[in-house]
């Protein structure tokens, strides 16, 4: 097997104000499957084409935002391995037992320059509801609302993103497909980082704040999908941020929207492939807003300041 | 049942129902100067004080308005709904834009032109 280590990022708790309203968005909006609820609380999901357990955990809290996202490593030998390794590299790693999701085996996590937690797990349990396996059909059954097939990717705002690069790429072996360049100095301003063929799997903008959620995206299959996630959102009277556009960067195909809470979400779909042996591509500032939104060639502040 | 909520920064008044946010009936205006945000009380943007009225509000983000907020009567627009007519005074975020699209000067410039 050629991809070794990090899979991709599999599981992400966000914080919700409000678990109906957020239970709502994420099932009937989104279309992602419940998975089970726990005396806690949280309520697990998963979008129709994952085998695990689940991907998306929702906590109700007091602020909304993003609790962590963890990414799923090929073996348990890799997540004894590696631990040493981010220790080593100056973080400080904490243990997160069995159990402590249903289905999932132990975690690792620690907390990037960044502000945000991070973590590595390698054991879940398969998902009852999977994709079929044997002479599989397309799908079990017609997904519901948008359709969401999967938790994709996620952006972060915070700052030391030179530091997260350096992280992920040292010590998870993680590449960086594309970036903007600061207006001054050899800093970036937004860097795209991918342990996979996927253009991203995570990505941060330099921001003063740590730790917060810019998007959390779910892929869907193609532009007519997208197009039909636009008509959702406006039968639903769901919160528009912007789109249907591209992005330049990475080519996907986007809508931005927010769930009952103010968390950004994003359906995409597209994007080119990459390989790790590809030039890093480079936006210089004066190029982001066609970096960011290619039809409209412009930022708007939203994309810059609202955030969780 | 509608009422009326006066923008103190600017001196604009727009109609609200009490089905309505008070950002929604803002949005309502068009103006260019209205920096919408999430419009799910979790981004902070639509920072707007209360000064007289009385209104029924749903939970807001604890990281974008404190309990000391609260007792202010400084809340998230996209969350508050009327309950009778309203005053209120932008604040953060929106100020700035909200008076550039008003053409109001800054205070402290037009403090400043009155010491010169
Ligand atoms: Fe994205």
């Amino acid at each position: 097997m050629a991809f070794k280590g990090v899979l991709r990022p599999g599981l992400i708790q966000i914080r919700v104000l409000n678990m109906d309203e957020a239970i709502n968005h994420y099932q009937n909006i989104l279309g992602l499957n419940i998975v089970s609820t726990e005396a806690d609380g949280r309520v697990y999901l998963k979008g129709w084409d994952e085998f695990d357990h689940h991907s998306v955990v929702l906590r109700q809290a007091e602020s909304a935002g993003l609790d962590y996202v963890a990414f799923k490593v090929d073996s348990n030998d890799y997540l004894r391995e590696i631990e040493p390794k981010i220790v080593a590299w100056g973080l400080e790693v904490d243990h997160v037992p069995a159990g402590e999701q249903p289905g999932v085996g132990p975690r690792i996590g620690f907390t990037l320059p960044t502000g945000h937690r991070i973590e590595l797990y390698h054991q879940i349990d398969m998902a009852d509801d999977h994709p079929g396996i044997t002479n599989p059909d397309i799908y079990p059954r017609r997904p519901e609302g948008m359709g969401a097939s999967r938790f994709d990717h996620l952006l972060c705002y915070g700052p030391n993103i030179g530091k997260a690069r350096e992280f992920f790429c040292e010590v998870l072996d993680f590449y960086q497909p594309e970036k903007v360049d600061l207006p001054e100095g050899d800093g970036s301003l937004a860097i795209w980082l991918t342990a996979s063929n996927k253009a991203h799997d995570i990505a941060f903008v330099e921001h003063e704040e740590p730790g917060k959620l810019h998007h959390v995206a779910f892929l869907l299959q193609d532009w007519n999908e997208v197009g039909a996630a636009a008509d959702i959102i406006s039968i639903n009277d769901v919160s528009l941020d912007i789109g249907p556009t591209r992005h330049g960067i990475t080519r996907g195909q986007t809508i931005y929207f927010f769930d009952p809470s103010g968390n950004r979400n994003e359906v995409y779909a597209g994007g080119y492939t990459a390989y790790p042996d590809h030039p890093v591509r480079s936006w210089d500032f004066d190029h982001v807003g066609k970096g960011i939104f290619y039809y409209e060639r412009a930022l708007n502040d939203r994309f810059l300041t609202v955030l969780t | 049942m509608r009422h009326r909520v006066t923008i103190e920064n600017c001196n604009e008044t727009y109609p609200c129902s009490e089905q309505q946010t008070l950002l929604q009936g803002m949005e309502q205006l068009g103006k260019r100067g209205i920096p919408v945000g999430c419009r799910g009380g979790g981004c902070g943007i639509c920072r707007v004080q209360v000064t007289s009225g009385s209104f029924l509000k749903a939970k807001m983000s604890r990281s974008v308005i404190s309990e000391a907020d609260e007792s202010k009567r400084i809340v998230l627009a996209c969350r508050c709904t009327p309950t009778s007519d309203l005053s209120i005074s932008v604040v953060g975020k929106m100020e700035k834009a909200l008076r550039a699209e008003c053409q109001i000067e800054p205070e402290d410039e037009v403090s400043v032109a009155a010491v010169g």
